[in-house]
């Protein structure tokens, strides 16, 4: 698993120094044997008596049961909601709702290794992500929002805000703590009640925020914590007395979500798929450039809708930095997602991996050529190596198709115009990546590219106070920064 | 000046500069200083680091006395255990060269002398090449002299190139490092810059600072220098080695260098030949872990010599 | 009658710049209260839609890279034209069946709507936009950008002020157009069109169809290359499963029922683009 591998073959374990398997202890992580449902205040059981397993994708051990929501428990769960939003929320003031958001984020901060932990072990991310990204920015989006409960008409002057009530809001498992915070945190700020649903495949973060919004004594039903699947995210998309959806997740849910939300004229917030052009100009800083691009794709095994995964690269640097970035690539280590060393983690799910080697077995039969490092992979678990695909066109499956794993697909450019326009081309808008010195092109670029989140000379940066969100099918409405609590606030302009 | 062949146009100009982001490299350079070590390999990074070492005075009041004692301390850090191995060399004016070369003699430790209007270089380049043949007349296998950072700051570029190439002749056999003053050039960009102008004017080795400065090396300094290395050796087949100087006192820190240079250059770079850390208290530090390793329990500073 | 004999105006579609007739060849009549034919209008079809929505989309990137003062003068310059037709618009919505007191108020007061939002045009960007201050060495900042081609189903009542009401705040930002309108708004719809062809308004940022909005709807949701759609307009008896193919590219849907100025509206069909760069030497 230890691959570091040097261009004459040698790797820093042949000089007799190896990087320690530097395991993170899982002792501090309490993994009940079942879960139950977070509502009004309360965990309980099922209706319906259902439950599903949850594992760790690196060993397809299983770690706990969790219930599965049925549509009268998620019934329940809006009532809930509903009840909560006009007895206590609604009418508390703004200052009173950021004090009880300050003590969800200081409880994670306090207790953010443990969460950490959990994080990986659910979900197969490297220790290193959950316990330096995910976490802190799960608890910053938790301070900054606090910040806003009582400031609502600064943002918006002149506008006759209200909460929407009840919001019901789906999440995806690929960042799971993280994007509970990013709905929950600017929804309840905005004064809202939420029916949140974590993915199936990633229950866990979201149920240990339940135990710390119970500890915080956030008043019952204000935030309910239903798990389950398919079905459960349906039952919270058609519940009439859902005021509000909010979903991240893939294109292909979402659409279906848009649709069942526009006919009924309901407010809906999506932040969807990507296919995030990420373009090398031949006068950047070439060394910086091969590190966000290794970052824009392998960070959380690509696991991410913003993932720079087509990779523009001007064709007079295009061997020198296809030889650099697979000589890069030999460095990162594959392996434990518990071992603080580990640069790429495990697959998610079974599906996923499914998805990512039907998807990649596509493009080699298109024609495009393979490259993977050479280091071996775990036997047990779900995992990829990163890959890398050349010699691919504009036109190929892997070229306009959300991978969704650690595949980077490489194309050349000759111009400013024919980066642009290969990277504007494709349905989807979320985000992208420039990399040159010249400050007026980075500019032009920026300026024309459509999508979201534009990275010049940096790559996946995330913060509470930087609004996220897609241009065309990557989704609409924002999440972070004032822009942000559009979502959640009535006649505050926006997509809401 | 110089008879070499090597001319300004022909070497600097045909090679490529790539330009550096601050930001990210700080950010690379700062994942790479997360990674562990084994337990079971910190003794080989250990002894590597100290393989590693010029072991260094640099001060006005050097005399004799010192100057061999710290000799000693070189071909034997530990004197209490015997499987601790050697520096790479003594670092030291060009006045105690003598001294070192007798106190040194019959061990592998080298002398490395500082030379040419250190630490500024602010003399005629006649002066400074004259200096740095007397150093290796009087005994130095390596010469450390230091960029024209007044003429490269200026932008006359060929002449801080040309007084370098003039350096190099000087040195004859002796080993040639230059040292870029990076606390001094302002941007990764002009360290870039520099240690590309360095390279292709004859240095045998890189070097970040005299340590007569507050802004002496760090890793991603090192980090912009390695990638440098990395290119020029791609380019031309030349590999020439880094030396970090300045401020690297604890054992960790030079782990960190390891990890950097190796990540970044190979393992044909981790060893004395290529890589070299400029250090005075950096050994003691290093000693004091080793003992921790033999021992079990934490060492005291009364457990190593001073000297 | 003592003059000649009038010559009635022929109202046709607005697309491209262009006043063409309908490729189906349809019309439909519109009548006054009295029950006397005022004119036979062009009646779009789908593929009339289809022509607009490509006039539309070649005309976005280059009305959304005028500066936006550029934007603004020109929008200033279609305010001042309103102003000069002033009571061919009064007489057209009294021919419609509004009193003259309320024509003249309506036609007053789309013209003050115009100038608001023509004044917004170099200010919207400042008040939406930001400039955040992220934890780390980076300069972030956030602009609004225009969606891109947005398809209108105009209000049919008022007719003039609605059209107004939903069209300006959307062209504004850089966003191109297709409205389609139908009965009897039509014939203010395809007057604002003949005032916008005279001014310097490029050709395809407005299109204008007049026509059934049930027929065009199922295209309008449909169409691909739409990136939002304004259904405000839509009449209450649609059937609003229609609205589910609004998915198939997501497109933005507002159904927002503001009768007056409004930033949100111009917010509507706006993106929100976050550009980050490091901040070294």
């Amino acid at each position: 698993m230890g691959n570091s591998n040097f261009k004459d073959g040698s790797s820093l374990e042949d000089f007799g120094i190896e990087y320690a398997p530097a395991i993170e202890s899982t002792s501090l992580v309490n993994i009940k044997d079942k879960y139950g449902l977070f509502i009004d205040g309360n965990f309980v059981d099922s209706s319906s008596g259902k439950s599903f397993k949850t594992l760790d994708p690196s060993t397809e051990k299983p770690l706990s049961v969790v219930t599965e929501a049925s549509s009268d428990d998620v019934d329940r769960a809006v009532r809930s909601a509903g009840v909560s939003y006009e007895k206590y929320w609604k009418k508390m003031p703004g200052a009173d709702r950021a004090r009880y958001l300050f003590r969800i984020a200081r409880h994670l901060q306090e207790r953010a290794r443990e969460f950490a932990v959990l994080e990986t072990l659910d979900g197969g991310k490297p220790i290193k992500e959950s316990r330096d990204v995910d976490l802190p920015l799960a608890a910053a989006h938790f301070f900054y929002h606090a910040g806003w409960a009582d400031k609502l008409e600064y943002a918006f002057p002149q506008r006759k805000l209200e909460p929407h009530g009840v919001i019901g809001q789906i999440i995806p498992w690929n960042f799971p703590l993280l994007m509970a915070a990013w709905k929950l945190a600017p929804a309840l700020a905005c004064g809202n009640t939420v029916v949140l649903k974590p993915a199936e495949t990633t229950p866990l973060t979201a149920l240990l925020l339940a135990e710390v919004i119970r500890d915080v004594d956030l008043p019952p039903g204000v935030v309910n914590i239903v798990t389950g699947a398919g079905e459960t995210g349906s039952a919270i998309v058609e519940h009439p007395e859902v005021d509000k959806l909010a979903f991240t997740g893939s294109t292909e849910v979402g659409k279906l979500i848009h649709r069942s939300a526009v006919k009924r004229n309901l407010p809906l917030t999506l932040e969807l798929g990507g296919k995030a052009p990420h373009i090398i100009f031949e006068d950047a800083a070439l060394d910086q450039a091969i590190e966000g691009v290794i970052n824009g794709i392998f960070f959380n095994q690509g696991h991410v809708c913003c993932a720079g995964s087509r990779l523009l690269v001007q064709e007079s640097i295009a061997d020198y930095f296809i030889d650099r970035l697979q000589k890069r690539i030999e460095l990162l280590r594959v392996g434990n997602p518990l071992d603080k060393n580990t640069d790429i983690g495990a697959i998610n799910s079974l599906a996923q991996l499914e998805r990512i080697d039907q998807l990649v077995k596509a493009g080699i039969d298109e024609g495009a050529e393979v490259f993977k490092p050479s280091c071996s992979l775990p036997e047990n678990g779900y995992w990829y190596p990163p890959t890398v695909l050349t010699g691919v066109q504009q036109s190929h499956r892997v070229a306009r198709e959300e991978i969704f794993g650690p595949v980077l697909v490489v194309q050349t450019f000759r111009t400013p115009e024919e980066a642009l326009e290969k990277a504007n081309n494709t349905p989807y808008g979320l985000s992208a990546g420039i990399w040159t010195e010249k400050g007026s092109l980075i500019h032009w670029m920026a300026e024309r590219l459509r999508a979201g989140v534009i990275w010049a000379n940096t790559f996946n940066k995330f913060d509470p106070t930087s609004p996220f969100g897609g241009y065309k099918e990557s989704g609409f409405g924002r999440e972070g920064g004032m822009q942000g609590l559009t979502a959640y606030l009535k006649n505050s302009g926006g997509h809401s | 000046m110089p008879t070499s062949t090597i001319t300004f146009r022909e070497t600097v100009s045909s090679i490529k500069v790539i330009p550096v982001d601050e930001v990210s490299l700080e950010a690379r350079a700062a994942s790479l200083a997360t990674r562990s070590i084994k337990t079971t390999s910190k003794r080989a990074a250990l002894h590597l680091a100290i393989r590693c070492m010029d072991l260094t005075t640099l001060e006005g009041a050097d005399t004799p006395e010192k100057v061999a004692s710290l000799c000693q301390k070189a071909k034997r850090p530990d004197p209490s255990n015997h499987g601790v191995p050697s520096v790479a060399a003594v670092c030291i004016y060009p006045e105690m060269v003598h001294h070192a070369v007798e106190a040194t003699e019959g061990s592998n430790v080298k002398v490395a002398s500082v030379a040419g209007a250190f630490p500024s270089g602010l003399s005629t380049i006649e002066a400074r090449t004259a200096d740095i043949a007397d150093a290796v007349k009087r005994g130095a296998d390596e010469i450390d002299i230091v960029l024209n950072r007044s003429a490269f700051l200026a932008g006359d570029e060929q002449r801080a190139f040309e007084e370098i190439v003039a350096s190099k002749d000087a040195c004859g056999k002796a080993h040639l490092k230059v040292i870029l003053e990076v606390g001094e050039l302002g941007s990764y960009d002009k360290i870039r810059q520099a240690s590309v102008l360095a390279m292709a004017a004859g240095a045998d080795f890189i070097k970040t600072s005299t340590g007569k400065i507050p802004q002496a090396s760090s890793l991603p300094r090192v980090l912009c220098m390695a990638e440098a290395v990395r290119d020029f050796a791609q380019q031309t087949n030349i590999s020439v080695g880094i030396k970090a100087a300045g401020g690297i006192r604890t054992a960790k820190q030079a782990w960190h260098y390891l990890v950097v240079i190796g990540e970044t250059l190979g393992t044909e770079w981790l060893s004395p030949e290529m890589f070299r850390i400029g250090a005075s208290s950096l050994l003691n530090d290093v000693l004091l872990q080793l003992n921790r390793l033999d021992s079990g329990s934490y060492s005291g500073p009364d457990y190593v010599t001073v000297d | 009658m003592t003059g000649k004999i009038p010559i009635a105006k022929t109202y046709k579609l607005f697309i491209d710049g262009a006043f063409p007739r309908s490729e189906s060849g349809r019309t439909f009549s519109v009548n006054n209260p009295e029950g006397e034919l005022i004119a036979n209008v062009s009646q779009a079809s789908r593929k009339d839609f289809r022509e607009a929505v490509r006039a539309a989309r070649a005309a976005q990137l280059s009305w959304a890279s005028r500066t936006a003062y550029n934007r603004g003068q020109i929008l200033y310059r279609v305010a001042e034209m309103l102003e000069s037709r002033k009571i061919e618009f009064v007489e057209l919505l009294k021919s419609i069946g509004v009193n003259s007191r309320s024509a003249t108020r309506e036609v007053e007061d789309s013209i003050q709507r115009w100038v608001w939002y023509a004044g917004w045009s170099d200010k919207y960007s400042q008040v939406l936009g930001s400039v955040n201050p992220v934890s780390g060495p980076y300069f972030n900042f956030t602009v609004p950008e225009p969606t891109g081609v947005v398809g209108i189903i105009a209000p049919t009542e008022p007719s003039m002020l609605g059209l107004i009401s939903r069209l300006v705040p959307a062209i504004v930002s850089g966003n191109t157009v297709v409205v389609v309108s139908e009965g009897q708004s039509s014939l203010t719809s395809v007057t604002i069109g003949e005032v916008l062809a005279t001014s310097d308004v490029p050709a395809g940022v407005v299109n204008i169809l007049t026509g059934d909005q049930k027929d065009l709807l199922p295209w309008m949701v449909g169409h691909l290359d739409l990136n939002a759609v304004d259904i405000s307009g839509i009449s209450p008896e649609t059937d609003l499963t229609l609205l589910e193919e609004t998915a198939s590219n997501v497109k933005r849907v507002v159904s927002r029922q503001v009768n007056e100025e409004s930033l949100e509206l111009i917010s509507d069909f706006l993106e929100m683009k976050t550009v980050w760069h490091p901040i070294g030497r």
